[in-house]
């Protein structure tokens, strides 16, 4: 564990996105202390540019976008966390059965995930949101539901590799029931793989998410990233600020989970660096 | 050999290793020299820098961590180590060519055998296509293989292991260099192809004279081909002499260890005769095929037979080994007997038991009377689980308390000869005797009626497995075991198994005592696979000597 963070902690712009991204986790839980009340909230004259009475000016019906922003992060991340967290679990229990058993129950589950990844990912997510009603429990679960298949790949792909090592085989002669080796022999050796993936899987939730609410598709009442470059791209050409900052949000929390999650990758997979 | 002119001259040879590895030098100070139409055997287990030594010649460093610091490489007039990029380049292939270990790998899959070779000359010399053709198809048939021009077109997957071999030699000798540098060349062959390389080897060097540095971890192999010998330990030069004087007397302590090392041909004396004991485990009629490909294409199903007929017994605290080569068939039988793999038809008895009728769940409950040891020191242990955890887990999960499978884990590892404190590390901080024994602790933790070793010293040094073998027959004779032994391994059978059964394509072709197998091999295939180990001669001379002086 020590020599794993000793090795992360080498990475340079793994450490970079990492405060980055614990900047953003704080500006999001400090959100009600730091702009309490709603963020709907009118204050103003619309369209106040960056750096006068609001740190981020105004938008198009005087609401503070600074506060916005902040009570965005709490949206994104949110919805980030909980459908990766969904989407790791659903993927990583498909692609363990696939890989473990193989044959038929290989073959049945993977054409249901390529059902899944046959369909285009943001139109089905568009499609679940419009159906369900646009709530933060269904952009989740719609975020969820396209976002499982290629976890489900990458972890058949380890179980299948894993499947003919001889320390499975060892566990088999011994005895051990199929849950056992699942859980306690095999599933901590692709740990290392679903943790990278599954890190970069969160900042592509994000970016859905972002997507949705640009395009009306996420709960109304719930202050969002994507909601307010959605709601500020009708004036783009007179106030830049109102799309563009909330957009830079999303790209530098997106690139910092991007750099933590290949930090992960070269700390857990260390063979796989280049010398 | 006579007295011939230097060709290569390493003098004082010093190659670096990066500051993290466990030594500051991959060779150290080492001096050689390669005489023209002679074979220089270097010998060392891993990791004595014997390859580093060898790639140093032609510059070619596993990294740019590992850099020559001192010493030169003579050939021609010229430093080696001096020499530009371009200069090695020029050098590579057509004065000073080499050979790899494993054939496959080192062919292209993609190119057919003879447009590589065609390659090699075409980097050198401007010759004109068919010339080059011409003198493909003759080094081909050169090196012996049959039908030059069917082996021209193919592609490397679609020849033998022997003829990749081959056709690898083929292309070295293409531009007649004047030095052969072999790099473990056999050590991926089966015993009856080595022989054949190796005879290739010896007539190709007889023939053209040339100088040819051979690098091999095997004592037996130097045995059959050694003109000088070159013993390396840790990087540094050992030993080196003409072949009789060392395998005859040699000096340093540690070539006599090496050498005393290798198992000996002849068997050992009978332990008692096993004809009384109960029967531990009965197999009759076993049968295993794999097929593969035949579904798009029209083509046939490849239908392999990796056991047919496979009858065999094993009485109580007996050793019956089973001996063949890759591809015989040997490991799918282990591994029926295990029901790690179903086996299409046959019958398995454990004792009194229909072991291989066993449904799911009884078979479950039965598995611990039947276990394994594994060939691979790396593979087979769990990397994320502590060696106490790996060995105390079986018990736990048929019942016993986990205080009392641990006490025994501790026992278990004194009895494999480690110590208790190895419970709480992880495999990877073990080498791989290390890891072998903990393997059979863990096998032993189970308390089995019949154990299994699948090549258990096969990926192990000389002198580590010489450790290993000891302490599998002491504590067989300590628990009265009973043991199913695979190996290739002609030496290896002779010394730990009571009778063997030598396998051949899914079949097994002979079965008897070892000592009355291998004093009157009745088989052909059987006396072909002794005639093809290596250091026979050499075996039988230190067999006779040791008979005649006890």
């Amino acid at each position: 564990m020590r020599e794993l963070a000793r090795r992360f902690f080498r990475n340079r712009p793994a450490v970079a996105g990492l405060a980055i991204l614990l900047g953003v986790v704080a500006i999001a839980l400090l959100a009600p202390l730091l702009y309490p009340g709603s963020p709907f909230a009118l204050v103003g004259t619309p369209f106040q540019p960056p750096l006068g009475r609001y740190l981020f000016g105004t938008d198009q019906l005087g609401r503070d976008l600074t506060a916005e922003v902040v009570h965005g992060a709490r949206t994104s991340l949110l919805i980030g966390l909980l459908a990766t967290t969904i989407a790791v679990f659903v993927g990583a229990t498909i692609g363990a059965l696939a890989g473990y058993y193989g044959g038929r129950v290989d073959a049945l589950l993977m054409r249901l995930t390529e059902i899944f990844q046959t369909i285009p990912f943001f139109l089905f997510a568009i499609v679940l949101v419009a159906v369900l009603t646009p709530s933060i429990a269904n952009v989740i679960l719609a975020v969820a539901l396209v976002s499982w298949p290629p976890m489900a790949r990458l972890v058949r792909g380890e179980f299948l590799a894993m499947r003919t090592r001889e320390f499975v085989l060892a566990c088999v002669s011994m005895g051990m029931n199929d849950a056992r080796i699942i859980l306690l022999h095999i599933l901590p050796n692709t740990l290392s793989a679903i943790i990278v993936t599954g890190s970069l899987m969160v900042a592509t939730a994000i970016l859905i998410e972002s997507g949705l609410s640009f395009l009306g598709l996420s709960d109304p009442n719930t202050m969002s990233w994507g909601y307010i470059i959605g709601e500020g791209r009708t004036a783009l050409r007179s106030a830049w600020w109102v799309c563009t900052i909330p957009g830079v949000a999303i790209l530098v929390t997106v690139m910092a989970i991007n750099l933590v999650g290949e930090g992960l990758n070269d700390a857990l997979n260390p063979r796989l660096r280049t010398a | 050999m006579s007295g011939a002119e230097t060709v290569l001259t390493i003098e004082r040879l010093t190659v670096d290793l990066p500051p993290w590895a466990d030594r500051p030098h991959a060779v150290e100070d080492v001096t050689l020299e390669l005489r023209h139409d002679e074979i220089l055997c270097v010998v060392g287990e891993s990791g004595s820098g014997k390859s580093v030594m060898a790639r140093s010649i032609l510059g070619l460093f596993p990294s740019r961590y590992v850099r020559p610091s001192g010493g030169r490489i003579l050939y021609g007039g010229e430093d080696l180590l001096a020499a530009t990029p371009e200069q090695l380049r020029a050098l590579r292939g057509s004065r000073i060519a080499m050979i790899f270990q494993e054939p496959m790998t080192a062919l292209n899959p993609v190119l057919t055998i003879g447009r590589q070779i065609e390659e090699a000359i075409e980097v050198h010399q401007p010759v004109a296509r068919e010339e080059r053709r011409r003198r493909v198809l003759e080094m081909l048939s050169a090196v012996h293989l049959p039908e030059a021009e069917r082996i021209y077109k193919a592609y490397p997957h679609q020849i033998s292991g022997g003829q990749r071999q081959r056709a690898m030699i083929a292309m070295a000798l293409t531009l007649e260099p004047d030095v052969l540098i072999a790099d473990e060349p056999t050590t991926a062959l089966d015993v009856t192809t080595q022989a054949q390389i190796l005879g290739l080897v010896r007539e190709i060097q007889a023939t053209r004279r040339m100088a040819v540095l051979f690098i091999t971890h095997d004592f037996g192999v130097v045995a059959e081909i050694a003109d000088r010998i070159a013993v390396m330990q840790q990087g540094r030069l050992v030993e080196h002499g003409p072949a009789e004087e060392i395998l005859a007397a040699p000096r340093e302590p540690y070539t006599r260890a090496l050498l005393a090392a290798v198992p000996d041909l002849l068997p050992a004396p009978p332990r008692k005769a096993f004809a009384q004991a109960p029967v531990a485990m009965r197999v009759s009629g076993l049968e295993k095929t794999y097929r593969s490909g035949g579904l798009f294409f029209g083509e046939s199903a490849r239908v392999v037979h990796a056991a047919k007929g496979v009858a065999f017994e094993i009485r109580r605290g007996e050793t019956l080994g089973i001996v063949g080569e890759s591809g015989s068939g040997k490991s799918t039988v282990a591994r029926c007997v295990a029901r790690l793999v179903e086996p299409d038809v046959g019958e398995i008895r454990v004792g009194d038991t229909d072991f291989g009728r066993l449904s799911h769940r009884a078979l479950r409950e039965a598995r611990r009377r039947v276990q394994m040891v594994f060939q691979d020191p790396y593979g087979s242990l769990d990397p994320r689980r502590t060696v106490g955890k790996l060995i105390a887990e079986g018990p736990i999960v048929h019942g016993t308390t986990p205080a009392t499978a641990w006490q025994h884990a501790l026992e278990l590892l004194e009895l494999v000869g480690l110590d208790r404190r190895a419970a709480a590390r992880y495999p990877h901080e073990f080498s791989g005797g290390q890891r072998q024994r903990i393997g059979l602790a863990r096998a032993l933790a189970l308390d089995p009626e019949v154990l299994i070793a699948d090549e258990p010293v096969s990926a192990l040094d000389v002198s580590v497995q010489a450790q290993v073998l000891r302490l599998l027959s002491d504590i067989r004779e300590r628990l009265g075991l009973t043991v199913l032994f695979i190996t290739h391994d002609l030496r290896v059978a002779a010394q730990v198994c009571d009778s063997i059964a030598v396998m051949r394509q899914g079949e097994i072709v002979e079965y008897g005592l070892t000592a009355e197998v291998f004093a009157a091999p009745r088989h052909p295939y059987t006396r072909e696979l002794f005639a093809a180990v290596p250091g026979r001669a050499q075996s039988e001379r230190r067999a006779a000597a040791a008979t005649a002086s006890p």
